[in-house]
């Protein structure tokens, strides 16, 4: 809301305020402000009589003019405009004249004519080209010709002003208006109201030209005047600037009215061309697919659900929101009959949603104040009578079924200081009322507060008291911490591991991302099709269409923006939900996804470079399980059913005896870079038993290390290998480590060569070589008979 | 010759010799020379029971200094000569310590996850449950529970990712906040905070997310007051934005709370002087909160004649970008890894 302090001035007086001090002031009362606009400083800005106007004799787009500046100063001024013409009257931008765009105005000489000064166009003083009429655009501002000589033209323009733009919060419809607005601000300043007075002078009875019949519950109040014989003419120039200053174009003086009461009041008005709609006036719901034409020119298809205003043959007007084509009010209308009204928000919201929205549709959809529907026909009537050179005639045509009464309610002091949290004393809180003008009872501490009807968003005791800290200051408040019991703050178990898991990781190198769970139909499909996916109804884009089912295919969007941006190591993780549905129900599971791809660790002078593989994604993977606690718990199985990964780059992961996820390659079909990922499901991860630490004393004796290296077939596994070391190696095999795996030259074709690296230990004595020899023959037999392999000869 | 003057020769021959050692095996053949079997001194020794007592013992001190003498200064030769080799060594690996390091495998959180922690850490210390509610919600506690009636444009669907008429993606934690209300069988104190993913139908550019993160907090007890809430706001300013940060509250309106307020800290950048951050008012706005509208306890199962509380919530991604500086919030979601790689380290104990 665009509010002129000139304006407010009417009812509220601030003449004398630091008008930044006020919005500051509002500003802390809950009502921001987006912006201060100061009118352009109006010094050698006057009112110029254009004498003689001739060609410029050096140009032919040009005119050298003499202007009067009163005071017996005339000027030579070379204007550019095709509309400047003798003895009009023009603003003109004397000699040291700074204008809002910053053009300072000096002596100059334009194609050998001297020229001091500038006759102005309305864009040059700041006004937007918006509200300017169509036939003035383009060219000079001509001003009435009674516009005085030689004055101040900013001031006989009303443009000398302050604008604040307040953005208001969805409950404060009373701020719609000026009036809602000087009570709202008379309240912050200490300062009294005082309304507009509309001395009507009414003549012959309206009731024997309108019929009002309402058939619709849907308009409890519907009122009208009817004003005859009407002059469309401009507005006066304090309308207009005012208009303006809020932002709405000024037309005529009639259609002008209609906006300047809707601003002052709150109170939407319409104007019906009398002759146009005839007598009878009926109220209704629309009837389905009935039409009408608005007032934009646009034919709009009705439902039931409309409530639109009409004669007896049609819908003339789509109520509450825009006028019908129809009956509009044109430069040839003399009689006008005025509409103040309320209507239902709700209906309101429904067919301006359907429609369109309007100053109008946005007050109602947010209610208004029924007690001001009368005052507003008045004041409308008033001001037609004397701006418009009207005839009222005499009563009121129409209904009120809302019997409306200033809304009771109950507090009492010691809630008020309980809520706020201050000491405030009965008489703060009676000063803070009166400021608001709220009626008031007192019985000892408690109050009974009686709300005036403008205030919709006040109805509960709770609104009574912000209303009381908000006005009295909430820098009043002095912050303290709860007195509240003592009790240690807790995350849940899930919780708490998810952060274990992403410190770890952190710890081993890789950085957290952060993705959009809506994800594209294409990219989601990726890895399981067979999952029930979630939609969006009514998606914004087919990039956010669906509830993603995995993750890796974000992580494989950061990859790919991070690889065109020729970021090479990427080594990424995320944790978050994914979502399906499962017998009718929605589910969101946890998961952890990795990517990683590029150098794991780097130094490129030394040549040492870790390039990921799959055995470094192995070990990340393997070192969040063991630090979790699931050491021995899990397993790696080859993986057979996932098209997108490598096919002997992959593996199940396998927790307890479960599947809790995958990683591998992604397959070379999809990315020619070797791209390594990884998913498992955090919620079955945390299904599992979690080992607890077991403290085991450490060997006084030393340990002792034996390499032995066996040939094999290709296709046995280094896990099989390893099982039956271990088996046969006894509780003293406390180690197995893979030194060398070979394949080639002088090792047979579908063999290969397994070194290992075991350490045998005994807790309770030195062991001696012999005991040792004994368990390496054994295991060399064992592998000998279990799996065919020998022992390679050195 | 004297025997005196033999010896006298043999000491000078040798402090001859020894300067011209320069290795190892020369010095161990002048050891042989003066101190072997076949020496001079060695010869002499065996002279010596041809002397008669007094002449013995006075050629034996003599002969026995002599090579204790010969002894020391072959041995402080070694360690010379030994040092010098080992120097030789070390110099032939001097190296560059100029060059790069290896570089230590390290990754970082996602700075809205350093925020999150910095924030739960604070309110967990205060006693407060860290609690999650599913994202995919129903209307009913995203909006019905929260006194957001039926025709409120809030619930429109052009703002509220909708599933089925019914079922939506969250648009604010407070949905948490009524399923934890709601499950207290026995109406008890709440103290909790609920960190989460929300989204709104809204379209992404540098200040607009379609997703974005939020932490709320409620506290219901018995006698909870604005005052309460801006003590509790107060320490969480201090502990994002530095220990001399002073809020203040704004009226507002939100459905769910009232009185409503929006809290505004001053500006960390200019100490409220008025800078480009804060828009030259000295103040930024960084979150909502206000009094538990006596609706939402009603409906929650909490009688408001006995019980008050506050709520509060916050854009994670807001905080982040003001506490860092960051203008875009796409760059947040984006993870190019140069710009997750900033937030590295720690900054003090605080």
């Amino acid at each position: 809301m665009k509010v002129s302090m000139n304006w407010l001035n009417d009812y509220v007086n601030i003449k004398e305020e630091n008008y930044e001090i006020v919005a500051d002031k509002m500003l802390l009362a809950g009502n921001e402000y987006a912006e201060i606009k100061k009118s352009p400083s109006s010094s050698n800005l006057v009112i110029g009589l254009v004498t003689k106007k001739e060609k410029h004799p050096n140009s032919d787009k040009l005119s050298v003019c003499y202007v009067d500046l009163g005071e017996g100063v005339i000027e030579q001024i070379v204007c550019g405009a095709l509309n400047v013409a003798e003895n009009k009257k023009v603003i003109v931008a004397k000699i040291g004249a700074l204008l809002p765009n910053n053009l300072k105005i000096e002596e100059i000489t334009i194609r050998g004519v001297k020229s001091k000064g500038m006759i102005c166009a309305l864009e040059e003083l700041g006004i937007e080209a918006k509200y300017i009429k169509e036939e003035n655009k383009g060219g000079i501002h001509i001003l009435d010709d009674d516009a005085p000589i030689g004055e101040n033209a900013i001031e006989y323009l009303h443009f000398n002003d302050t604008i604040i733009d307040f953005e208001l919060t969805a409950n404060r419809s009373d701020l719609l208006s000026m009036i809602g607005m000087a009570y709202e601000i008379g309240a912050l300043l200490k300062k009294e109201v005082s309304l507009p007075i509309n001395k009507i002078k009414e003549e012959e009875s309206i009731d024997d030209y309108v019929l009002i019949d309402g058939k619709t519950d849907k308009a409890p109040v519907y009122l009208s005047r009817l004003v005859k014989d009407v002059v469309i003419q401009e507005s006066p120039n304090f309308i207009k600037a005012r208009l303006i200053a809020a932002g709405i174009r000024p037309i005529n003086n009639v259609i002008d009215i209609s906006n300047y009461v809707m601003l002052e009041y709150g109170q939407p008005l319409h104007f019906f061309d009398y002759d146009k709609l005839g007598s009878k006036v009926i109220i209704r719901m629309a009837k389905k697919d009935e039409k009408i034409i608005t007032l934009d020119n646009q034919e709009r298809l009705l439902d039931e659900k409309d409530i639109v205003i009409a004669s007896e043959t049609e819908a003339v007007a789509l109520a509450g929101i825009m006028g019908g084509l129809k009956t509009e009010v044109t430069s040839l209308t003399t009689n006008i009959l005025i509409e103040s009204a309320v209507f239902d928000s709700v209906s309101i919201r429904n067919t301006s949603k359907k429609q369109l929205k309007s100053e109008a549709s946005i007050r109602f959809e947010k209610g208004i104040d029924a007690n001001a529907t009368k005052e507003a026909l008045d004041r409308a009537a008033y001001l037609l009578q004397k701006y418009a050179s009207g005839r009222v005639l005499k009563g009121i045509a129409g209904y009120n079924n809302i019997n409306l009464k200033d809304k009771v309610i109950g507090t009492c002091l010691a809630k008020i200081k309980k809520i706020l949290g201050v000491d405030i004393s009965l008489s703060k809180v009676k000063e803070v009322l009166d400021r608001l003008q709220f009626k008031y009872d007192i019985k000892d501490d408690s109050l009974i507060v009686y709300v005036p009807s403008r205030r919709l968003d006040i109805n509960i005791e709770e609104d009574i008291i912000e209303e009381i800290g908000r006005i009295y200051g909430y820098k009043h408040i002095i912050g303290i911490l709860p007195q509240v019991t003592m009790k240690t703050g807790k995350y849940n178990p899930k919780y708490k591991i998810i952060k274990k898991i992403k410190t770890r990781l952190e710890a081993l190198g890789l950085n957290e991302v952060r993705t959009y769970s809506l994800n594209n139909d294409s990219n989601d499909k990726w890895i399981d099709e067979k999952v029930n996916q979630i939609y969006i109804q009514s998606p914004m884009s087919e990039d956010r269409k669906i509830l993603r089912h995995n993750l890796v295919s974000s992580l494989l969007e950061v990859s790919k923006y991070n690889t065109h941006r020729n970021n090479k190591d990427i080594n990424i993780f995320e944790v978050g939900s994914v979502y399906y549905q499962a017998e009718n129900k929605y589910i969101e599971e946890t998961k952890l996804s990795l990517l990683m791809t590029g150098n794991y660790i780097t130094n490129s002078w030394q040549k040492n470079i870790f390039k990921v593989d799959f055995y470094i994604l192995k070990g990340v993977i393997e070192n969040l399980l063991n630090y979790l606690g699931f050491n021995g718990c899990y397993e790696f199985k080859e993986i057979v059913h996932i098209k997108e990964l490598h096919p002997y780059k992959s593996a199940e992961i396998w927790l307890n005896g479960n599947n809790i996820g995958y990683m591998g390659a992604i397959h070379k079909t999809i990315s020619k870079l070797p791209l390594y990922v990884l998913e498992l499901s955090i919620d079955q991860l945390l299904s599992s038993n979690i080992n607890k630490i077991k403290y085991k004393p450490v060997s006084i004796y030393p340990s002792i290390n034996k390499d032995l290296s066996f040939i094999v077939a290709k296709n046995i596994s280094i896990d099989q290998i390893i099982k039956v070391i271990k088996k046969s190696g006894s509780e003293l095999l406390i180690d197995v480590d893979v030194f060398d795996v070979y394949e080639g030259d002088n090792i047979e074709e579908a063999k290969k060569s397994v070194a290992f690296n075991l350490t045998f230990a005994d807790s309770k004595k030195t062991l001696t070589d012999k005991i040792v020899n004994d368990l390496l023959s054994q295991i060399i037999n064992t592998i000998k008979e279990e799996l065919k392999g020998e022992l390679r000869s050195k | 010759m004297e025997t005196s003057e033999k010896i006298r020769i043999i000491k000078e021959q040798f402090e001859q010799d020894i300067i011209k050692i320069n290795d190892l095996k020369e010095l161990n053949d002048i050891r042989v020379k003066y101190l072997g079997k076949k020496s001079l001194i060695n010869e002499m020794s065996k002279l010596l029971g041809s002397f008669n007592e007094e002449e013995r013992k006075k050629v034996g001190e003599s002969l026995n200094f002599l090579r204790n003498n010969i002894n020391e200064k072959l041995e402080s030769k070694k360690k010379e000569l030994e040092e010098q080799e080992i120097n030789e060594k070390l110099i032939l690996e001097k190296i560059d310590i100029s060059l790069p390091s290896t570089k230590m495998v390290v990754g970082n959180l996602h700075p809205m996850t350093k925020i999150i922690n910095e924030i739960e850490e604070l309110f967990v210390s205060l006693g407060y449950d860290v609690v999650e509610g599913p994202e995919i919600e129903t209307a009913a506690y995203s909006f019905d529970f929260l006194n957001i009636p039926s025709n409120h444009p809030a619930r429109d669907s052009q703002d509220t990712f909708y599933i089925t008429e019914d079922i939506l993606l969250r648009v604010q934690t407070s949905s948490a906040q009524v399923r934890t209300m709601l499950s207290k069988e026995e109406k008890e104190p709440i103290r909790i905070i609920s960190p989460g993913k929300v989204y709104r139908r809204d379209d992404d550019d540098a200040t607009h997310s379609h997703q974005f993160a939020q932490i709320e907090g409620l506290v219901v007890d018995k006698n909870i007051s604005l005052a309460h809430l801006k003590g509790t706001l107060e320490l969480f300013a201090k502990k994002i934005f530095g220990s001399d940060r002073e809020i203040r509250f704004r009226p507002s309106y939100f459905p769910f709370t009232e009185p409503s307020l929006e809290v505004d800290v001053n500006c960390f950048n200019c100490d409220g002087k008025g800078c480009y951050i804060c828009k030259q008012t000295g103040w930024i706005e960084i979150l909502g909160a206000g009094m538990v509208h006596p609706n939402v306890l009603t409906k929650c199962g909490y009688n408001p004649k006995e019980w008050t509380g506050f709520a509060f919530g916050m854009g994670v991604e807001r905080i982040t970008m003001l506490k860092y500086g960051i203008n875009d919030v796409r760059d947040l979601y984006t993870n190019d890894i140069r710009f997750l790689k900033q937030f590295n380290h720690v900054e003090g104990g605080e």
